[in-house]
């Protein structure tokens, strides 16, 4: 499928390129030492500019999701899963993904997942398959 | 939440206008926003003269796109307005901004009567170009947008699904059927058939509904609302000054323009989005209570939006949404909540914002031809999804 790529940036590079070496990268602060999405240059818990990626698990959940039937261009293969996946390390840290692998009809809310890398010119896109 | 001072309170709408709805107009942008504005100042019982400021959203921003083909700047020009004030721009609480952004001007003292409209050409766009509005610089190049990185490497390439995330947890959560959201779209429909101006005035059923294509698990073609042509436009005045012109003022009794968490449509609340925040500061600065509205113009660019502004706004239960429709009767033209009179955006057409305003005051004033609520005092309106929200309280004297 076509994927239309981020421009990185000094704040997005980690999250968008952790894949290359397996790591999904999540900002954290070290003032109050949580994580937030997306990456940026200051924790906005508590305005710290100590913040940096730190490697997560990776595991997390499906919090909402939705197929896709509709092609909105010629190659996008249909249906398609969107979701937005919880990480397992803190609650409301999340962003949103493709479930693959999988039958798109299967996927369910609170369904336990993995994050798998796709890896797009200098891009490793994280995206994610049932964890069992 | 505490307030001194309850700017909106000043402020008043004097008149309404709006041009002709195509799907597509022949009309130009311009000469479609020159049609709605001419005939609000004129329902003002006001003069080109009188208007002393420009209130929009979200403007052109200098790009000609038909989500908004024409901004305060090229308005105030082509019809030689001289302002003391006059605004855009997309950032704000959603499709009541203009509204919001000149009652201020006028509580500020800046201006005495403000145009407040809002174009939109997105039929005509879509006859050159299928893709045109829901693609528009999401599928070339690289995405440095705010927003808009973090969603379309996963082909997220329409608004739609970030909606469809929002509704799939509201059935979720609550239990939601498809068979209840489905009301929003009957009960538009009933309601534009009795609109000689909507867009899609033939008869819907249940079974039409269930066989509309899915588009989004579990919106379909029938949650989304329809492309048109169409300005539309107020005028809203200091409340002294307002006492010269041909009708009752409507007075703005308040407004919500809150959003208490981050500006983001996959980090906010699924089942809140800013509509929570926006109504618990509109019910903040007022006495009256969700009890006094007689009808409800409720943002349907998405059928699951509507039924999130029930909740927000107080008028059914947090999460009973569903229930509350169910079976449409509550919410019909007869029933306790009248919403979406004039077919809302899903078969009226997709004025954006600014026509549930035009549609809220024809009802407050009872010159809603054909589609008159009996009870018409009081009236909210409230617009936007995801983290675009704004809401009013609108209150005929």
């Amino acid at each position: 499928m076509p994927r239309k790529l981020p421009a990185l940036n000094a704040d997005n590079r980690a999250f968008w390129q952790g894949g290359e070496h397996g790591e999904l990268l999540i900002h954290r602060c070290h003032g109050c030492e949580r994580f937030f999405h997306p990456p940026g240059p200051i924790c906005p818990h508590c305005a710290s500019l100590e913040v940096e990626p730190h490697a997560v698990s990776g595991k997390g959940k499906v919090l909402s999701y939705t197929l896709n039937y509709q092609p909105w261009i010629a190659e996008l293969e249909v249906p398609y899963v969107v979701a937005i996946v919880e990480l397992a390390e803190q609650p409301g840290l999340r962003f949103i993904s493709n479930i693959v692998g999988m039958d798109p009809l299967a996927v369910r809310i609170d369904m336990p997942v993995r994050v798998s890398f796709l890896h797009v010119e200098d891009v490793w896109l994280p995206l994610f398959e049932r964890d069992q | 939440m505490m307030f001194d001072h309850r700017y909106e309170k000043e402020v008043a709408i004097t008149g309404i206008g709006q041009s002709e709805v195509g799907r597509p107009s022949s009309k130009s942008a311009m000469r479609l926003t020159v049609d709605a504005c001419l005939e609000a100042v004129a329902d003002a019982g006001l003069e080109r003269s009188d208007i002393d400021g420009v209130a929009c959203w979200p403007g052109d921003n200098n790009n000609g796109d038909p989500f908004s083909p024409v901004g305060p700047s090229a308005l105030k020009s082509a019809l030689g307005l001289n302002v003391n004030w006059f605004g855009g721009g997309y950032e704000g609480p959603g499709p009541l901004a203009g509204v919001i952004n000149g009652a201020m001007a006028i509580a500020a003292g800046l201006c005495n009567h403000v145009l407040v409209f809002r174009t939109i050409t997105e039929a005509s766009a879509r006859v050159h170009n299928k893709q045109a509005g829901a693609l528009s610089n999401k599928t070339q190049g690289r995405d440095s947008s705010y927003s808009w990185q973090w969603f379309t490497p996963f082909n997220v390439l329409s608004g739609i699904n970030l909606m469809a995330l929002y509704a799939q947890r509201h059935f979720h959560e609550y239990g939601t059927q498809a068979e209840q959201l489905a009301q929003i779209a009957l009960t538009c429909r009933r309601n534009a058939m009795r609109n000689p101006k909507a867009i899609y005035r033939t008869p819907m059923s249940m079974d039409d509904y269930m066989q509309s294509r899915m588009i989004s698990t579990p919106l379909r073609m029938f949650d989304c609302d329809v492309h048109c042509d169409a300005s539309t436009a107020i005028v809203l005045s200091r409340r002294d000054a307002a006492r010269d012109t041909r009708q009752p003022p409507i007075r703005i009794e308040a407004i919500g323009a809150a959003l208490n968490q981050p500006w983001s449509w996959d980090q906010i609340s699924l089942t809140e989005m800013a509509a929570f925040d926006v109504g618990r500061m509109m019910w903040a600065r007022t006495d009256y209570t969700p009890s006094d509205v007689d009808s409800a113009q409720l943002y349907d660019g998405f059928s699951i939006l509507t039924m999130i502004w029930l909740e927000a706004l107080g008028l059914c239960p947090v999460g009973q949404s569903g229930a509350f429709v169910e079976g449409g009767q509550r919410i019909a033209l007869d029933g306790d909540l009248p919403i979406n009179t004039n077919g809302g955006q899903l078969s009226g057409g997709r004025t954006h914002g600014l026509g549930y305003v035009h549609e809220a005051c024809l009802q407050l004033w009872g010159r809603a031809e054909g589609r008159q609520t009996a009870e018409h005092r009081v009236a909210t309106v409230a617009a936007g999804g995801g983290p675009l929200g704004g809401s009013l309280l609108l209150v005929r004297e």
